[in-house]
């Protein structure tokens, strides 16, 4: 039996979920996806060996009989995806155990468009032509959207859902069109048409058509809006495969129409480049005004996504300048900051996942002092978190280093990238400290300090199969960030596909530059080592006493005295005026209110500017006008037939007239 | 190991000059030279007082801090000499570097859970956030003027003979003072000397720490400036010269610019806190026109 036969029998495998009791659900859902993962990851290896595996299906996947193409970049995302997947897997069982109560018929939809979502994201990122893609692509979405409502019977879980369903059809709409035209100009399906379209035709339009579609997915500013909705909703396990993996398949699709380009490389990477700067700049600005812990890791995903495609715009602008080491910096670290990404931001998600079954809120302002009570969890999130600010040495800084490395080295080739380029150091630099101004307030808010409310009392460590998938995720962080110097081989030649025509780069560019980097870094943590065994030594010879914190003369503090997420943000908000969107709920006392009785509170939210002007003010304005319809809705059945006697009459008097 | 030499030496007297100049300037005869470092000395040696409410991180935060401001330490080139560590975008790690030392620095505080460390926690994110920017600009134009993107690159191929960097090299000189300022949370973004903890930025993140931690602390707040006046003497190291008078001159900046920083702060006053960032922000954009005057002098603008 081939391999792909084994890929068609799980397939057909899935459907057993639904006939096994609950509590062998999950474990057959992973084996599943294990033996998924094997067939997939063996593949992936056997195309970063060297040539392009190709498949063919067996079975017809929508009426064509298609071929599963795997090419390097194809290969580098079925390992995210199936290691994203299997954390996401291993992570559920424990988290879906506070839904206990629910019936059986809801864990077997659910994990059986789990696995369904990672045998979609496989076919994504391997089927070439245009319509299966659109399938696989379709089957994502609506995958994604029966995981998002799991707890469907909350009604806003429903409609946040639905939302999204809606989303995603307008970026199916976007990718369709680009596809259609493609096949309509060129006659090939898929993919492949568009290396005859981009010889003969323009490529901006379609470019910024499949721009737009892919980037709904992947969550540019300003197509991002359901990324904040959904992410929330869902439960953690699956906002983790979500953000950390499935948003990516943007990525894949606009990294994939981008290799496809052999011209006009300039404006498209200025358009990208600046698309992707602001997107980091406002995705972990707004991320800083967000009470519930995980929106503000959804806005860190358009951060991220952002980051990405900063990364995709270097790429771009230094294959305009026909530099290869720029085109490299630029694309090897735009595709190690996705897989970067899956990593730290799933184990963000789980952590998030952990408190939220232990504390049963999300809102950072109810939480504190959770260091105490879940050591693990705590340690993994800072970890997370000093990785996601691009903190050196774990892998975020890594892709970072190589993004910077891009944009340094492209500012003295001529005055338009110069300051190009400069704009965009001071975006991903702001964005760098607008992060760690997040994470130090999330981490500080959520795990530092005393509680700030009677919900963290019981909360105690999580399970043991909650931590596990946590762990996992954390040692390719680390690997990625001491080991770079040897993994940048692989990602490099990933970023070779996108080398300008004719350009004679040598087979190891860009990773020389790292082996130095890496060799730093273990010397730091040397020396952190060396100091913290000295502070140890030094801390048994003295005497340590304990009191209560300085509380600068007043003695009765209370844990109401210190910082909330609300008055970290403050500062900041003071600074950015209105666009930051948020807005307070006081009512002040007045000058003759001597003695106020009136029970005041103080309540800020924040809302999105951007999703109000793109996304609620259109489709309020076309709902207004829809309804002016409704006249005609009468409900009797002689007006229905007496509008369809109109249509056939308009029709049969508008082919006369075409006769004529 | 020249630098790191100098670098320590000269950072062990910086916090005593500094204080000598503002006694002298404001007619007192002040502690001696060593007083600072001595106070430091002796709070390495004592036991520590915790919070109840602090956990490890409390523990670990000051040493990380110090261990990156001193790691730091080793990137730092002696004119055409390179440093301890030196490779191809170095700076940018030695940026990050000080990031994550703040990173912690900020957790340190927030883990003590009083709202004075939380309010010095959300100003040095804010400040550092804030300031980066003018950093990473100003060694970007360096960078970009040079055609290397480590620090011995830069300064190795900084040549002040011509007119045009002479006046890069004040600029620089100009932000670099600033910036420490600002990342030591001096005047004129905070004044140690008050004693008001609501006004302040690092004095009152460091109000739970005691003993051995606070007085990494303290070092590594004179380490920085030390770092700072050897990027600035770098600027303004004379090529061609025997090395112990290169020595000299860079001991010398160093202690010119603690100096400065004792008359800046006997003769300025603090800003209003709301309206530092405005100031912190201005230095992104003298950066920028570093970047525009660059351009100009290698002919890509005109």
């Amino acid at each position: 039996m081939k391999a792909v036969n084994i890929f068609e029998a799980i397939t057909v495998l899935t459907v057993l979920i639904y006939f096994i009791p609950v509590k062998w659900k999950q474990p057959l859902c992973l084996m599943l996806s294990l033996l998924l993962s094997a067939v997939t990851t063996s593949w992936a290896v056997e195309s970063f060996q060297g040539e392009v595996v190709v498949h063919h299906l067996s079975m017809p996947f929508w009426f064509h009989s298609s071929l599963l193409e795997i090419d390097k970049l194809s290969a580098f995302f079925l390992i995210v995806i199936n290691f994203g997947s299997l954390t996401s897997i291993l992570y559920s069982r424990g988290y879906l155990k506070m839904y206990e109560s629910k019936a059986s018929q809801d864990f077997s939809l659910h994990y059986f468009f789990l696995i369904w979502l990672q045998i979609a994201m496989i076919l994504v990122v391997s089927l070439h032509e245009g319509l299966p893609f659109l399938v696989a692509w379709e089957i994502m979405s609506i995958s994604s959207f029966m995981l998002v409502i799991f707890e469907s019977e909350k009604k806003e879980i429903l409609n946040t859902g639905i939302y999204y369903l809606i989303q995603m059809h307008v970026a199916l709409f976007f990718v369709l069109a680009a596809f259609a035209l493609v096949e309509a100009k060129t006659g090939i399906s898929g993919f492949d048409g568009l290396v005859e379209y981009f010889k003969i035709y323009p490529p901006i339009p379609m470019y910024l058509l499949f721009f737009a579609g892919f980037g709904i997915k992947a969550g540019f500013i300003p197509l991002h809006s359901w990324l904040p909705h959904a992410h929330p909703a869902a439960p953690s396990h699956i906002s983790g495969i979500m953000s950390g993996t499935m948003i990516k398949m943007g990525i894949y699709g606009i990294l994939r129409v981008t290799s496809f380009l052999t011209d006009n490389f300039m404006e498209i990477g200025t358009i990208v480049l600046i698309v992707s700067t602001i997107s980091s700049v406002f995705g972990v600005f707004f991320a800083i005004f967000q009470h519930d812990l995980k929106k503000m890791l959804a806005y860190h995903s358009i951060e991220n996504i952002g980051i990405i495609g900063i990364g995709i715009g270097i790429g771009l602008l230094g294959k305009a300048l026909d530099n290869s080491m720029i085109c490299l910096l630029g694309f090897s670290g735009a595709i190690l900051h996705v897989i970067n990404h899956s990593l730290f931001k799933s184990l963000l998600f789980y952590c998030a996942g952990s408190v939220y079954n232990q504390c049963h809120t999300r809102d950072v302002n109810e939480l504190g002092g959770l260091i105490k009570k879940m050591p693990a969890t705590s340690m993994l999130f800072l970890f997370a978190s000093v990785a996601i600010c691009g903190l050196p040495p774990l892998n975020g800084f890594i892709s970072e280093f190589l993004i910077y490395k891009g944009f340094l080295s492209g500012l003295d080739q001529n005055i338009y990238t110069s300051i190009l380029f400069l704009g965009g150091i001071f975006g991903l630099t702001l964005t760098g400290g607008l992060a760690v101004f997040c994470f130090t307030k999330a981490f500080g808010i959520v795990f530092l300090g005393a509680a700030r409310s009677k919900k963290t009392i019981n909360a105690h460590e999580v399970a043991s199969s909650m931590l596990l998938p946590k762990f996992l995720i954390a040692i390719p962080i680390v690997v990625i960030g001491f080991g770079s110097f040897a993994l940048m081989p692989i990602i490099e030649g990933i970023a070779r596909m996108y080398l300008p025509t004719g350009a004679v780069a040598p087979t190891n560019l860009v990773s020389p530059l790292l082996q130095p980097l890496s060799l730093t870094l273990g010397v730091f943590i040397l020396l952190l080592i060396v100091l913290l065994a000295w502070r140890a030594q030094q801390q048994k010879s003295v005497s340590i006493a304990r009191g209560p914190t300085w509380g600068c003369g007043y003695p009765a503090l209370t844990p109401e005295h210190q910082y909330t997420s609300t008055t970290f943000a403050d500062s900041l908000k003071n600074l950015s005026l209105s666009i930051s969107g948020v807005k307070t709920h006081y009512h002040p006392i007045d000058k003759d209110d001597i003695f106020p009785s009136e029970k005041r509170q103080y309540e800020t939210h924040q809302e999105d500017e951007l999703e109000k002007m793109l996304i609620l003010k259109p489709s309020h304005l076309l709902m207004t006008v829809m309804l002016k319809f409704t006249v005609l809705r009468s409900g009797k059945i002689q007006h229905y037939i007496l509008y369809g006697l109109g249509f056939i009459l308009i029709v049969a008097f508008l082919t006369i007239i075409n006769a004529i | 190991m020249i630098p790191v030499a100098l670098i320590l030496l000269t950072s062990l007297l910086f916090p005593g000059i500094v204080v000598k100049v503002k006694a002298l300037v404001s007619g007192r005869k002040g502690p001696g030279l060593l007083q600072p470092i001595l106070d430091i000395i002796r709070l390495l040696r004592k036991g520590n007082v915790y919070s109840n409410t602090t956990s490890s991180i409390f523990q670990i935060g000051p040493t990380i801090y110090f261990a990156t401001i001193l790691f730091c330490m080793f990137f730092i080139p002696f004119g055409d000499t390179s440093g301890l560590i030196s490779f191809h975008g170095d700076l940018l790690l030695f940026i990050y570097l000080l990031g994550l030392g703040k990173f912690f620095l900020i957790l340190n505080a927030l883990d003590a859970g009083s709202g004075f460390e939380g309010m010095g926690a959300n100003r040095e994110a804010l400040y550092s956030m804030l300031v980066e920017p003018a950093f990473i600009i100003l060694f970007g134009t360096f960078s970009m003027m040079a055609g290397y993107d480590s620090f011995y690159g830069i300064f190795a191929h900084w040549h002040l003979t011509s007119g045009s960097y002479f006046v890069l090299s004040l600029l620089a000189a100009y932000i670099l003072i600033q910036i420490a300022m600002i990342e030591n949370s001096r005047l004129p973004v905070d004044d140690p000397k008050t004693h008001l903890e609501l006004t302040m930025v690092h004095e009152v993140i460091v109000l739970d720490n005691s003993g051995f931690d606070l007085g990494l602390m303290l070092l590594a707040n004179a380490f920085k400036f030390g770092i700072f006046g050897a990027l600035i003497a770098n600027f303004i190291l004379p090529e061609h010269q025997l090395l112990w008078i290169r020595a000299l001159i860079f001991i010398g900046v160093i202690f010119l610019f603690a100096v400065i920083v004792g008359l800046m702060e006997s003769f300025r006053a603090r800003l209003k806190m709301e309206k530092n960032p405005q100031f912190i922000l201005t230095l992104s954009s003298i950066a920028a026109i570093a970047f525009l005057v660059a351009l100009i002098i290698s002919n890509k603008l005109l």
